[in-house]
């Protein structure tokens, strides 16, 4: 990766600003999303990682238009840029359009998604040729016989063998790869321009995994589309992505060029989930792991939401949220310990080791 | 390691399969034999389909096994077992499961649901119970006030936890953990697993670790046995199996996890299996051990050892 590449304010696909998200539940109001600020350029792909609960799925849904009845977007925008079928370049506010109107013209033309089970995604009761064809009569009210042409090109595209066979089965009679692979011809049947992948190989196996992740690349090279990953696996993320952002409790904590946040975290919250990742060739028979558990948002959140289980917490991360510092290049953190006021900190020591390693490795020199 | 310890659990040649039609029969477990002995951890790998949680339910009696011999503890439990074995078995052996949600019943507050095997075996008195839930909401993490509490008042990892309370509370030989943690959290997952390893070393509890994930397996296991369809393809310790695999399927598997190293992961390609493609007939190999190892084995014949091995 070129470390100098500038991202250039023009090739911008997505923007999102100050996005606040909240839903209606039996127990009161959950603050969803807390003023989330997020770019996608064309062609890259950007990994948003985090736990259950850290508001990464409630992001895409809205970018999809699919949020849940009961979720309101309080604020912000997402503007989405793109070429209309004369050529012209339009902007586009997502949210200010209702989602019946998203739906008619981005959701599964412009923007599509692959969902994390493929069972589910898939209609059991449609052959799976059917299931691709659909969207493209859809939306381009193209004729059967164009679009049978284009999903036998389309199957051939995404590695399934025989397509002429395919065409004709169901979901049940092909294995959970398969499948998955179905559910991509599907989301690429419209040409998007955004691929939104919400955990993609959490349901499949590992072998299989790797398989999906690099057909998801070379098809995202060849077609020059922008791809929004979002998982909590920090492995697929090294594999995938060039941009990255770890969100926690509704908001970005940390976000930069992936070689950025990879070999110099500065959040304590990045600094737990790298540690805790597990290493398959140290020797060290113990896991780090981040104490406590993810806050529960339908409480009022003082300070940052990480610092209670923060071993690093200043006593403003109970008062203040951080806002977020500009550490240089694309790389922003919302953490106090990157303010200049804050006392200097030593990373823990398992964390300096297994970065020296992953320098070394990569072949990096400092 | 050494030779003469006395295996805990010996799993001789299981065979588990699955009539489906009159014509047609899935052979989810076919033929595999191995030893876990006292206070070690067993991680069986492999991926879904393979038979490793058919082995665990085969072993605690869940199913009933098609041929075989499984002895636990010097009690035969194959076959019809006699009351006094049954109970033994019943007593001495644990399951954990996958789905922490699904296997807590709802109605249940959580000390109930823990007390349940003690009560159903008549293990103590009404006041030990008590006593002993308490300890175990302890070791495990959670407070006794908790213990009046619902499961659907939990969050994920929680309910794990009362899920591993409700095996240990019985003080089992022997503890199945059929997928414990991939249902949790990445950093949950290592609370989870530093837990448990806390637990085996206060309590010499002996884990069967029944996963898909060899990252984590490789951090609770001693040894390792990797399955693929229906057959443990490659055994060894952990540091045998990570430094030395020999098997092309354990080395698929290796090669397949996701480093966290972005400018090496983006040029890595994992490398492929195809049992077909290569030939390979599992029924066809026998053990081939490695290096003059004594646990370290891989399932092959002559030609297919040599080959994989001088690679």
């Amino acid at each position: 990766m070129d470390n100098n590449v500038k991202r250039d304010k023009n090739d911008r696909v997505l923007y999102i600003r100050d996005l606040n998200i909240s839903f209606r539940t039996g127990y009161g109001v959950v603050r969803a999303i807390r003023g989330v600020k997020l770019d996608l350029f064309k062609g890259e792909t950007i990994a948003i990682v985090g736990e259950s609960g850290s508001g990464k799925s409630v992001t895409v849904k809205t970018i999809m238009g699919i949020l849940d009845s009961n979720g309101t977007i309080d604020s912000g925008s997402i503007i989405f840029r793109y070429k209309d079928e004369n050529g012209e370049l339009k902007e586009t506010d997502l949210v200010k359009m209702s989602q019946k109107q998203i739906r008619y013209e981005f959701c599964g033309k412009r923007i599509a998604m692959v969902f994390q089970d493929p069972m589910t995604s898939l209609d059991p009761t449609m052959t799976i040729g059917r299931q691709i064809m659909e969207p493209m009569i859809e939306h381009y009210h193209i004729s059967k016989a164009e679009a049978k042409e284009k999903t036998m090109s389309l199957l051939e595209e995404v590695g399934i063998d025989n397509p002429d066979k395919r065409f004709k089965q169901y979901p049940h009679e092909l294995s959970g790869g398969m499948r998955q692979r179905v559910v991509i011809a599907i989301a690429l049947a419209c040409d998007p321009e955004i691929l939104i992948c919400d955990e993609p190989t959490t349901a499949l196996d590992v072998t299989i995994q790797a398989k999906i992740l690099e057909l998801i690349k070379e098809l995202q090279t060849k077609k020059g589309i922008s791809v929004i990953y979002i998982t909590h696996d920090l492995g697929v993320v090294a594999k995938v992505a060039d941009y990255v952002a770890v969100m926690y409790a509704g908001r970005i904590v940390e976000k930069g060029r992936i070689d950025e946040v990879f070999y110099d975290p500065r959040h304590p919250y990045t600094w737990g989930l790298l540690s805790s990742m597990p290493d398959t060739d140290t020797s060290s028979d113990r896991l780090f792991a981040i104490p406590g558990t993810p806050p529960n948002l339908l409480e009022k959140i003082n300070g940052d939401a990480f610092a209670p289980r923060n071993p690093y917490a200043l006593n403003i991360d109970y008062k203040e949220e951080p806002q977020m510092y500009d550490v240089g290049g694309q790389h922003r953190v919302a953490s106090w310990l990157c303010d200049p006021r804050a006392p200097k900190v030593e990373l823990p020591v398992e964390l300096v080791e297994k970065l020296e390693k992953m320098k070394k490795e990569a072949g990096i020199n400092e | 390691m050494s030779e003469t310890r006395k295996p805990l659990l010996h799993v001789e040649n299981l065979k588990q399969h699955f009539k489906i039609t009159n014509k047609f029969t899935t052979k989810a477990v076919d033929g595999i034999s191995f030893d876990i002995y006292e206070g070690e951890t067993y991680g069986l790998v492999g991926e879904s389909g393979s038979g490793k949680s058919t082995t665990g339910r085969a072993i605690i009696r869940l199913y009933d096994p098609t041929d075989g011999k499984i002895i636990f503890d010097g009690h035969d439990i194959t076959g019809k077992m006699s009351k006094e074995d049954e109970k033994f078995l019943r007593t001495n052996m644990q399951m954990i499961f996958q789905d922490p949600m699904a296997c807590l019943n709802p109605r249940k507050k959580v000390s109930q649901i823990i007390a349940e095997g003690l009560e159903i075996h008549k293990v103590c008195s009404k006041e030990e119970i008590d006593e002993r839930v308490g300890n175990i909401l302890d070791k495990v993490g959670l407070s006794r006030e908790q213990g009046t509490r619902f499961p659907h008042q939990f969050s994920g990892g929680q309910r794990q936890r009362v899920g591993i309370a409700r095996a240990l509370v019985m003080n089992p030989k022997l503890v199945i953990a059929d997928e414990c943690i991939s249902a949790l959290d990445v950093s949950i997952q290592a609370q989870v697993v530093n837990m448990m390893k806390d637990l085996q070393e206060e309590l010499g509890t002996t884990y069967l670790f029944i996963a898909h994930d060899l990252s984590m397996v490789k951090y609770i296991s001693d040894r390792i046995g990797v399955m693929h369809l229906g057959h443990i393809v490659e055994t060894g310790t952990t540091d045998e199996i990570f430094e030395n695999p020999i098997h092309p399927y354990t080395k698929s598997l290796l090669s397949a996890i996701p480093h966290p190293n972005p400018i090496v992961e983006k040029k890595r390609k994992a490398i492929t299996y195809n049992k077909d493609e290569e030939g390979v007939d599992y029924t066809k190999g026998t053990i081939h051990y490695v290096d003059g190892s004594s646990t370290h084995y891989v399932l092959a014949t002559d030609e297919e050892f040599d080959k994989w091995y001088k690679k």
